[in-house]
């Protein structure tokens, strides 16, 4: 296999770690702020269990993403930079007043309400925000003006997919981080908990794919390459739908410890369908970065830098794993922490 | 108007400032956690456990902001200095791998030390601070790392517009490399110490506390002071050592420096004043005859090369000598307060601090974080015209987008907001938590 191809599989892993962690992160964030209010359920409480000790880890899954892109490929960083510089700038700013405030909420109790709507409100743009850059790139909505690239705001605002892509980033959030929750309540036996965000994950799920082939459908005027391209993935894209409704179906599964359910069957086999749908989408924009202008070919930086960027991520990961499990233990696991705030 | 270039500048070397002062509070905390769960370790005592409680949260606080930044400046440099990045993923990214690297072991331990602490036994306490610690420091030295090779590149050859036998460790042990970084590293930690000195020095001249408030505050006092004294003279002789590397390697920055025009022997030192192309010196100053031949090479008749020997564009712009003047001089101020502070302690043990000595401790602390944003400022503009020293202009580096002065003043605005609520963040939860109420927890030992 060519290197390129290697050295994108690796910024697709990343890519798809952040967009995991950073849906459950941001969901849990919107829950928290949702149930806040609500003072018949531990549910607000739940998602900030979650959110205090991993929040700081989900970001540095993005700083991973971004460096490893650059790193590999540094050619094509030049237009990505140029071209993305407000809708990041945007999700920078964003992004820091949501890390900044969810500190500062902990610290400063009498004003908690206002902190968690602000953490909560910004859960919400900030993947909205994300999610727009997917159909920027695949195309029809730059300008090239000599070696000067503009965004087309009136187009992009304006374009049915682009709101379709951000609906498909925000059903999924929610979808993913209350099936992520509820798992995480059955964890820590609260029942009533649990409950509440099946009930969220089973509206959402639908919601989530209805969105995603809206996505497709309205991408056809603009990108119809990707689409002809994403047609060609369809056995993996099949498998991934199967691994949707296996999932899905396991929210009614019967369970020794809960009413009803399976919730951690249900996590498992729909982070198992968003890996084989982003893989195939992934698989589906190659050879370009940028449509039409930069490939994985152009991008990729020199065979030297290559080989010692992949060796070296790969043993960074392998030392990181152990330390991931215990930090797992730790909060996902541990009784006594999941007990600390019922 | 400003042109895009300096736009792109300003808004960078804008967020870096930013970000500096957090992640350089950050790197130093840490480290005085983690000398404070020792000292607790050893003597038993638990108003070091407190002050390790109490640092704990003020590095939260500090790190909700320094991350995000972080994260900021990190994309930011791809966004603003796009021709940068280019070269970056060819030939200097593997720092940036691997300080991702130590980012995530800071962040994980940081989340266990905080949210776990009273799970784990004291040597697990101490070992997750350690790496925290550790994890802070290495992002510091790595992220450094590209900043002096920016300044001395090597490690690869470029023919014909492509970069060819590159070798990515050669570049990373580049030289400057040895001497920026530990300077860095030791005025993280002097920095933090006169912060920390600034609020205890403060506290106990307000008056108005218990006996026992009083002990707590002299001990955390004391630790800083230590680790003051220490690291204000470790970071003289680290900068004395960046002098001479620049004096070995970037002449023309050391020559921007100190003001030196022609190249000669007995090179004096020029202390404050404002160089002159016209005069060809510096008018206004003090000179010390030899000094800077002296200190750049160990010998009075040692030659500095001065900047004449540049051609006129490639010269920095002539303030970076205050600049340079000022982190000197604040850095040799703050080695005679902290040592002059703890001769006081030895001669005078058991009476405390006159009011006259803790005022003059009281404005060390920003007196630290000036001298800190001099020195990185100097070091950025120091370099300039270039990005990367003899290779790629800044001009070339900067982005082509139109739409910077939008994102100038959001970021900008951003930035003060921060600055603001953090400051009061951190007032109202000591005020809220006062340190009364800490005397009756203790934790485990």
């Amino acid at each position: 296999m060519h290197e390129a191809y290697i050295a994108i599989s690796i910024i697709w892993l990343f890519l798809f770690l952040y967009a995991i962690g950073g849906a459950i992160d941001f969901g849990a964030g919107f829950w928290a702020m949702y149930y806040y209010e609500r003072k018949d359920t531990t549910a607000a409480n739940f998602a900030n269990l979650y959110l205090s000790p991993s929040w700081e880890v989900t970001n540095v899954f993005l700083v991973l993403f971004v460096v490893a892109l650059a790193g590999f490929f540094p050619g094509a960083a030049f237009s990505l930079g140029s071209l993305m510089i407000v809708p990041v700038s945007l999700v920078l700013i964003l992004l820091t007043i949501r890390s900044a405030f969810m500190v500062y909420s902990y610290s400063v109790q009498s004003y908690t309400k206002l902190l968690r709507y602000i953490s909560g409100i910004t859960g919400v743009l900030i993947p909205a925000l994300m999610l727009t850059v997917l159909p920027i790139i695949i195309g029809g909505f730059v300008e090239v003006v000599g070696d000067r690239h503009y965004i087309l705001f009136d187009k992009v605002l304006t374009s049915p997919t682009v709101y379709a892509h951000i609906g498909f980033g925000l059903a999924s959030q929610l979808f993913l981080s209350s099936l992520f929750l509820s798992d995480y309540a059955r964890e820590a036996n609260s029942k009533e908990t649990y409950e509440e965000y099946r009930k969220n994950a089973i509206i959402f799920g639908p919601i989530m794919l209805s969105f995603a082939v809206a996505a497709t459908l309205t991408l056809m005027p603009e990108a119809m390459w990707m689409v002809e391209n994403m047609v060609r993935q369809w056995e993996l894209f099949s498998l991934s739908m199967f691994a949707f409704s296996i999932g899905y179906s396991a929210l009614w599964w019967p369970s020794k410890k809960v009413r009803i359910g399976q919730p951690r069957v249900a996590v498992i086999l729909i982070v198992v369908q968003f890996a084989l749908a982003s893989f195939a989408y992934g698989w589906a924009h190659m050879p370009y970065i940028v449509y039409p202008e930069i490939t994985i070919f152009d991008g990729l930086t020199n065979l030297a830098m290559y080989q010692y960027l992949l060796w070296g991520y790969i043993v960074m990961m392998a030392i990181l794993i152990p330390l991931f499990i215990w930090f797992w233990r730790l909060f996902l696991k541990d009784k006594r922490y999941l007990t600390s705030e019922k | 108007m400003m042109d895009n270039v300096l736009l792109a500048r300003t808004l960078f070397g804008s967020s870096l400032a930013f970000h500096i002062i957090f992640a350089t509070l950050g790197v130093g905390l840490t480290l005085m956690i983690l000398i404070a769960e020792v000292v607790r370790l050893i003597t038993k005592d638990n108003d070091y456990a407190i002050l390790a409680r109490r640092w704990t949260k003020g590095v939260a606080i500090l790190l909700g902001v320094a991350i995000p930044s972080g994260t900021i400046v990190g994309v930011m440099m791809s966004l603003t200095f796009p021709g940068f990045i280019e070269v970056v993923g060819q030939v200097i990214a593997l720092p940036f791998a691997i300080e991702i690297f130590a980012f995530f072991v800071e962040a994980l331990f940081l989340s266990i030390y905080i949210y776990a602490a009273n799970r784990l036994s004291s040597t697990m306490r101490i070992i997750s601070v350690f790496f925290v610690a550790l994890g802070a420091t290495a992002s510091a030295v790595l992220i450094t790392n590209v900043q002096a090779w920016m300044n001395t590149p090597t490690g690869f050859e470029f023919v014909d517009g492509q970069f060819t036998n590159v070798q990515p460790w050669q570049a990373v042990l580049n030289p400057a490399f040895s001497y920026t970084a530990v300077h860095v590293v030791s005025s993280a930690y002097l920095t933090t110490a006169f912060v920390v000195i600034s609020v205890g020095a403060y506290r106990l001249l307000r008056g108005n506390l218990s006996e026992k408030e009083v002990s707590y505050y002299r001990k955390g006092l004391m630790i800083a002071l230590v680790l003051g004294a220490a690291t204000s003279i470790w970071t003289a002789s680290t900068g004395h050592k960046a002098a001479v590397g620049l004096h070995n390697y970037v002449p023309v920055k050391l020559a921007a420096a100190e003001g030196l025009f022609e190249t000669q022997s007995h090179a004096p030192l020029a202390i404050m004043g404002t160089p002159d192309p016209e005069a060809n010196r510096v008018v206004g100053g003090i000179e010390i005859p030899g000094m800077l031949s002296w200190l750049a090479t160990g010998s009075t008749d040692g030659v500095v090369i001065g900047l004449n020997e540049f051609p006129r564009e490639d010269w920095p712009p002539l303030f970076v000598h205050t600049l340079f003047n000022v982190m000197v001089g604040i850095g040799t101020l703050l080695i005679g307060l902290s040592v002059g502070a703890l001769f006081w302690w030895i001669l005078y043990r058991k009476k405390p601090y006159p009011t006259w000595l803790l005022l003059a401790l009281v404005p060390s602390g920003a007196f630290a974080l000036i001298g800190m944003e001099t020195g990185w400022i100097f070091a950025c503009i120091g370099r300039q015209p270039w990005t990367i020293m003899n290779f790629q202009r800044t001009a070339d580096a900067a982005t082509a987008s139109g739409n910077l002065g939008f994102i100038f003043v959001l970021f900008i605005s951003l930035y003060l907001l921060l600055l603001v609520i953090t400051a009061l963040v951190m007032r109202f939860y000591f005020h809220r938590n006062p340190l009364s109420n800490e005397f009756q927890v203790t934790t485990s030992v």
